[in-house]
């Protein structure tokens, strides 16, 4: 069974003005997302605290937050765990930030146990089924440091690859990987941003593992490229690419596709706790195949690749040839 | 015409071998237990199992196994539920003497066992329980050091007769201490001594204005690096002390980074009991003993409850011996500097040295002057503050547990330090060290974050995940026959080994598995088959270029290789970044992620290689099902 005719040749490399104009709006529109919208940082990095609750019929949101209203506790913010039957339930820490930074410790997890202990208190009295799964207390301080370890994980992830297609591969290709690993990242974080799904350590995760999977895509296609290059006699760099593109596209789309069927698979029935996980994951896939096919190779192009940057290293040394 | 070495038919079926076997205990499930171990010296034995039996008879428990194994007594349980109610019921029935700890009882067979085969442990989101995060006041030691190092450097001078204005410490943390001189004289003077009494300080001129001279003693820094590493240790081991004794099985106690420590107790629900014990003070006291552990004297006052007014019964640490112990308070804990184990040079037994500050060196020198030849004891002191309501308010009811931790004879005089001989072996010596430190509590902790994770919530999230890893690896399973074919479906052989290798390494490294981690296994399977599917496309790339069929599976696998290799090291380096990250969910996912890609490169190509050339090895092929 085949899909994709093994003799296409689309002319992806054609269109490329028009395809790294729509990367660099994209970027730039995520960009702007993460400064005005920003991420809806999940408890993880804002600290606070947060209650799971399960019912054993199905909840309405509203009820929820009538219920917590009723009982005099401020500003929750209520959120639909998968169905409708759990809900999560979270508070940013009292005292205006001052009191609460200045002594964690104790004292506020202590706290966290009473404030969880009256959130249950408060939905039982409208609606008995309700049964704490899970409370969480974290302080904001934890949190702070997550978010410079995520970035300093990201930042090493990005050079980590780019050092080694430096190596194995050649200056360009590293540059053209790391300028669209950068793409990927922020436009992921983009989505994220617009829909405004919750941003969790496991949702990190997920955005690290997207490097991984998206810099596996455009490897298998310079793989390609390489290899063209050194086979062909004559190499019309823009030929090689765009014939590059068109062999692996079979393979980069069917492993997408057989990646993404993983995925869903998490999401529609490995609960709440990696619904954030397989969004992203997905997110990350579609955007990853993407720029493989349409962003990383005109990049390259434009860096000015050639055949002689990708021969094997011979011994014939320009400053021992002009030697009598 | 077999292009595949006979080793390496050997090596897939030895490592297949090898993944089934290992990855077999994760098939048993283990069973919700209550395990019961007795203390202070109570009986264990078959009248205890019948008490708890009718204890849980009575209360309606069930129950679906008692039964003493070594040095302790299981019951198991159908669920968690079952089981927290009946650990309530076992403690009630057999009151103090014994501890009972909620425990999962592995169901494993013991042929597994006896070859070192273990299921993976369960992280707290996948059994329930408590996780805290405990911040280590790092700001406390260095306080500490300071105003300590303020206090010697003042008795210094007095006893060195060297007159001085003040001492004091410097209004900004870290900064060092201040002494103001009289003389420039005196200054050289108080600084030779701090020098060579101090080698951990730096002694530096200040400005002198008129007759005010400056002298500034700071704390090395590679001191204070190592007294924070000291300190961290320290909190970990003493945590680990008081947790042992809260009765959970298998508590994680865990240094993180250089100034956290994460606490994780499966199977505990009420936090505020963890949190009472984790938060107990400890202190000692240096007190004159009256006789020695075990003697006729303490032995009758323990008999009749006759003790003398001057005098406390304590019971010594481990062997639970009474004791008689003097009222009078030599020195406190604040006062104890450093302990540490080693070996006597001597005598060549183990040995503690201790070392007092000069506040505790100059009592402590008073009594041993007028003492020598008698006992002296060390008190360990802990209390616990239990929360109860009085009147409607809450009020803080300290909770003291006294005993005894060593108790020598002074065999001559000393004072700031000193050591603690005939300590029966290095252990005993290491444990007595820190015991001693861990009643100075090196610096306080806050709980930085904490969850508590529900035991249901725990089934239910196996339950998810084992049904996501199993329907994500079924739906490419039947892509990949659907799409390859018979290259396909020996991929599919491959990607199931790859699951069972993969849940065989992480069984035998001992991998938490928690629901990040559940969700590292289903993208690793995800993107194992990326390495078949590159094979494949390059076989078929190579027949439509009109190589025959052998020719073509040569020459796919070989030219996919390096692709493969170079796709999963670029990988690899982004899983590795991902296990740096603290302990919480990300690395959880990263580890998996990591032992994956490792696992899925052997599958994917040597495995289906194998079965490939298997297949089509001998015979004459016209097409390949590709």
């Amino acid at each position: 069974m085949e899909i994709f005719n093994h003799n296409s040749n689309v002319p992806f490399l054609h269109w490329r003005k028009i395809s790294i104009v729509i990367a660099i709006l994209l970027m730039i529109a995520s960009v702007g997302l993460l400064l005005t919208r920003g991420l809806n940082y999940g408890l993880d990095f804002t600290g606070g605290i947060s209650v799971e609750v399960k019912y054993d019929h199905t909840i309405d949101i509203a009820d929820v937050r009538k219920a917590l209203d009723q009982a005099g506790i401020e500003n929750p913010v209520v959120q639909s765990l998968g169905g409708s039957r759990q809900v999560l339930i979270r508070l940013q820490p009292k005292g205006d930030g001052k009191a609460g930074a200045a002594a964690p410790g104790e004292g506020a997890s202590a706290r966290a146990d009473k404030v969880a202990a009256s959130v249950m208190a408060a939905l039982k009295k409208e609606r008995p089924d309700a049964v704490e799964n899970s409370h969480s207390f974290v302080s904001p301080q934890v949190g702070d440091e997550l978010k410079s370890d995520g970035s300093i994980a990201a930042i090493f992830v990005i050079i980590g690859i780019g050092v080694y297609l430096w190596i194995r591969f050649e200056r360009r290709f590293a540059i053209a990987a790391l300028a669209t690993e950068v793409h990927d990242v922020l436009v992921t974080l983009g989505v994220i941003s617009l829909v405004q799904r919750e941003f969790d350590l496991t949702v990190l995760a997920s955005v690290l593992a997207v490097i991984g999977y998206s810099i596996n895509d455009k490897v298998v296609v310079f793989d390609r490229i390489r290899e063209l290059f050194r086979l062909s006699r004559k190499a019309e760099p823009e030929e090689i690419l765009n014939r590059s593109i068109n062999t692996t596209l079979s393979r980069t789309i069917i492993t997408s596709l057989f990646t993404g069927i993983t995925m869903a698979a998490l999401y529609f029935f490995g609960g709440p706790q990696v619904h954030g996980f397989a969004i992203t994951m997905l997110i990350g896939i579609v955007v990853g195949t993407l720029s493989s096919i349409f962003v990383a190779s005109p990049i390259l192009l434009w860096l000015g690749v050639s055949k002689k940057d990708l021969m094997p290293q011979t011994k014939d040394n320009p400053e021992l040839a002009r030697r009598p | 015409m077999s292009d595949f070495p006979r080793w390496k038919y050997a090596l897939v079926a030895l490592v297949l071998l090898f993944g089934i076997i290992y990855a077999l205990p994760n098939a048993f499930p283990p069973v919700p237990s209550v395990q019961v171990l007795a203390t202070h010296g109570a009986p264990l034995d078959a009248s205890v199992k019948q008490k708890v039996a009718d204890a849980l008879t009575a209360q309606k428990v069930a129950y679906s196994g008692l039964a003493i194994e070594g040095d302790h007594l299981v019951a198991d349980f159908p669920n968690a539920d079952v089981q927290a109610k009946a650990a309530d019921v076992v403690k009630g029935a057999l009151g103090d003497n014994y501890t009972v700890a909620l425990n999962l009882a592995s169901t494993v067979p013991g042929w597994l066992r006896a070859i070192h085969a273990s299921s993976m442990p369960l992280g707290l989101d996948l059994q329930g329980g408590v996780h805290f995060l405990m911040a280590v006041d790092q700001n406390a030691v260095v306080d500490k050091q300071e105003e300590r190092y303020a206090d010697d450097i003042r008795s210094l001078l007095r006893e060195k007769n060297i007159r001085y204005e003040s001492v004091t410490r410097n209004a900004q943390r870290g900064q060092g201490i201040g002494v103001v001189l009289r003389s420039a004289a005196d200054r050289s003077a108080a600084s030779d001594a701090i020098a060579t009494e101090y080698p951990d300080l730096v002694v530096r001129d200040g400005a002198s204005t008129g007759d005010r001279f400056l002298l500034t003693a700071s704390v090395k820094p590679e001191k204070l690096r190592e007294l924070a590493l000291a300190t961290i240790r320290q909190n970990t081991a003493t945590l680990r002390n008081r947790i042992n004794a809260l009765g959970v099985s298998e508590p994680l106690i865990q240094q993180q980074g250089e100034d956290q420590i994460v606490v994780e107790l499966a199977g505990v629900q009420n936090p505020a009991e963890a949190k009472k014990v984790i938060g107990a003070i400890a202190t000692l006291e240096y007190r004159a003993g009256i006789g020695y552990p075990g003697d006729p004297r303490a032995v009758e006052a323990a008999r009749t409850g006759n003790v003398p007014p001057d005098a406390n019964l304590y019971y010594e640490r481990g062997t639970n011996r009474p004791v008689l112990v003097s009222k009078r308070i030599i020195a406190t804990g604040d006062e104890l500097v450093d302990a540490s184990s080693g070996v006597d040079q001597q005598s060549g037994t183990p040995k503690v040295d201790v070392t007092l500050s000069a506040s505790g060196a100059k009592k402590m020198l008073d009594f041993t002057s007028a003492n020598v030849g008698k006992p002296m004891a060390v008190v360990y002191v802990e209390t616990v503050y239990d929360t109860k309501i009085v009147d409607g308010k809450e009020v803080q009811v300290p909770h003291t547990t006294q005993e005894v931790i060593s108790d020598a004879t002074i065999q001559g005089v000393f004072g700031k330090q000193f050591q603690t001989t005939g300590l029966a072996n290095p252990k005993e010596a290491s444990e007595l060290a820190l015991l001693l430190k861990g009643g100075s509590l090196a610096a306080p902790m806050n709980i930085a974050s904490q969850s508590v994770i529900g035991p249901s919530m725990g089934q239910d999230n196996i339950q998810k995940g084992l049904r996501a890893v199993l329907l994500g690896l079924g739906l490419v399973l039947l892509a990949a026959a659907i799409y390859y074919h018979l290259f396909g479906l020996v991929a599919d052989i491959a990607l199931f080994f790859n699951l069972v290798i993969l849940v065989a390494v992480m069984s035998m490294i001992g991998v938490t598995l928690t629901m990040p981690g559940i969700a590292g296994i289903v993208l690793t399977l995800g993107m194992a088959i990326d390495a078949n599917v590159l094979i494949c496309e390059r076989v078929r790339e190579e027949l439509r270029n009109g190589s025959s069929p052998h020719a073509a599976i040569r020459a796919g696998y070989d030219k996919a290789w390096a692709t493969i290799l170079d796709a999963n090291v670029t990988h690899l380096i982004a899983a590795l970044a991902l296990t740096t990250m603290g302990s919480g969910p990300i690395k959880g996912f990263g580890v998996t992620l990591l032992i994956g890609i490792l696992t899925s490169m052997f599958t994917s190509v040597t495995v289906t290689h194998a079965i490939t050339a298997l297949i089509h090895g001998n015979r004459k092929l016209k097409t390949l099902s590709v």
